[in-house]
């Protein structure tokens, strides 16, 4: 494929932090190549206002290889960008060969309560942190790895809790939702610990105390609209949300979490 | 926020909780909606099979109730409205406090905004649900609360039936409010078994999905069926 330059027009959510108000930019770039990243473009974007002796546009990003979860934006309505396209993205991973010359593009950061805004694109994902604190993991004594065929896992459960444990926690899940509930960052923890035995001592009261911070932060309720699927990143699947759904209900008859009080 | 309740009291609080009581409450008004489509169609074998239906439901005249003599005569339609009510209720205050949770979970709305995976049916579940509720209050007045006022002759429930649907107007109008619950059917039923989770896969959800659709045509044919028989003369 041929480099094509094209000239654009990008509307950006600036905000200069969090107590403030933030507005629509509007800002023209050319000369971006169709080989560029959209982060890329948006260095390139940088460097013309940094010469001109405007604030950069603040976004997120660490890897730039798909992988870490940590960029994230809004792209003319959709987490990440991908738009019709077949192909899930995260940002970094999204080329501008998907735009072409004239393009109009929107660019803003995750909106949801649980996720404030720091600065113009970036937002705080940190409650994604205290979720995963509440009970997304395994207490297991380390030491050396158990014997393979002790505890057989049959390929189906194995499949279903790799997939799900291909998350990155970037959050695009709550950006789409019409709601903006946490449901599938916490069905992906859920189902992938669920499937496997080093999960299942912890299980019942592992849903309860995820469940119950996902609530506290301020996330709300999933309407199984299917939004947060379709823009994932990683391709979680719809379907985890209802293993959280089947093991919340089952956990509501376990005495698991009776008698702690919630840290 | 600092909370002192236990991990399982947050559990029956969480909105996974509300929402399957909000699953079950709403399958129990899709199978009662199924029970009085069925219901209606009596009117398409002869009005006095309707009323004879009737007047068995509400335990009225010599025609003996529901479940009698185990409940005493006239007992069971207060039972089942007692509990149908609870139902409606609980369904409504369930949506109320999960769609304040959602309101305050989005602090702006997104300037520009792409729909990729929702249904229009899942897009209007809430608003539709409010237009549905104020339907559903005339559409008792009317055949339930006060038929004998509007129109027909008192006792005689086909009567009632027969003269509103023989007005073209009113047949329009009732479509429209079978289209809405019909709208509001297909995205919950497929929502409330997911919430239940039953939809563990690619499968399951394709399989839920048709049933949802399947669920929602049967009983917009079946609502439909009778006031239109009625309008074109094949009832009177």
């Amino acid at each position: 494929m041929s480099e094509n330059l094209m000239s654009l027009t990008l509307r950006i959510w600036r905000q200069p932090n969090a107590a403030t108000a933030g507005k629509i930019s509007e800002y023209k770039l050319a000369g971006v190549s169709s080989d560029m990243s959209f982060l890329e473009m948006l260095d390139m974007l940088n460097e013309e206002l940094t010469v001109k002796g405007e604030e950069p546009v603040a976004f997120d990003y660490d890897c730039r290889e798909g992988i870490c979860g940590m960029c994230g934006i809004v792209i003319n309505g959709v987490p990440h960008g991908r738009g019709n396209s077949a192909v899930a993205t995260t940002t970094c991973q999204l080329h501008m060969r998907n735009f072409k010359d004239g393009d109009v593009i929107t660019i803003e950061p995750w909106r949801a309560t649980p996720f404030p805004i720091i600065k113009d694109l970036v937002v705080d994902r940190r409650a994604f942190d205290k979720i995963i604190a509440s009970g997304g993991y395994i207490s297991v004594n380390t030491g050396a790895a158990p014997e393979a065929h002790a505890n057989a896992v049959s390929k189906l459960k194995a499949d279903r809790a790799f997939d799900a444990a291909t998350c990155v926690g970037c959050g695009a899940c709550v950006a789409a939702c019409p709601n903006h509930s946490g449901m599938l960052f916490v069905a992906a923890k859920i189902t992938h610990l669920a499937m496997l035995p080093q999960g299942q001592p912890e299980r019942p009261l592992r849903i309860k105390t995820m469940i119950g911070t996902h609530d506290e932060l301020g996330f709300a309720g999933c309407q199984n609209a299917g939004e947060c699927a379709a823009v994932c990143p990683k391709e979680i699947p719809l379907d985890t949300i209802a293993q959280l759904n089947r093991d919340l209900i089952a956990s509501l008859f376990n005495r698991a979490g009776k008698s702690t009080a919630a840290e | 926020m600092v909370t002192t309740l236990t991990p399982h009291q947050r559990a029956f609080r969480s909105t996974v909780a509300l929402k399957a009581l909000m699953a079950l409450t709403g399958l129990i008004l899709i199978a009662f909606l199924l029970m009085h489509c069925f219901g209606n169609l009596k009117l398409l074998i002869s009005a006095e099979e309707f009323n004879h239906y009737a007047h068995w439901l509400k335990g009225e005249g010599d025609a003996g109730g529901m479940l009698e003599p185990l409940i005493p005569h006239g007992w069971f339609i207060w039972i089942f409205r007692v509990f149908m009510l609870a139902a409606a209720v609980l369904h409504i205050l369930a949506a109320v406090v999960l769609w304040r949770r959602a309101y305050n979970a989005t602090p702006s709305n997104y300037e520009a905004r792409k729909k990729l995976a929702q249904t229009y049916a899942a897009r209007t579940q809430r608003l539709g649900g409010v237009i549905l509720g104020a339907l559903l209050l005339w559409h008792l007045l009317q055949f339930t609360v006060i038929p004998a006022q509007m129109a027909g002759q008192a006792g005689e429930p086909s009567s009632y039936v027969i003269f509103a649907f023989g007005q073209w107007y009113y047949v329009l109008c009732y479509a429209v409010f079978m289209g809405l619950v019909c709208l509001h059917v297909r995205h919950g039923f497929w929502s409330a078994f997911t919430t239940l989770g039953v939809n563990t896969s690619k499968r399951a959800e394709k399989v839920l999905n048709v049933l949802a659709y399947l669920i929602a045509a049967l009983l917009f044919i079946g609502f439909m069926a009778m006031p239109l028989a009625v309008l074109g003369g094949i009832v009177s």
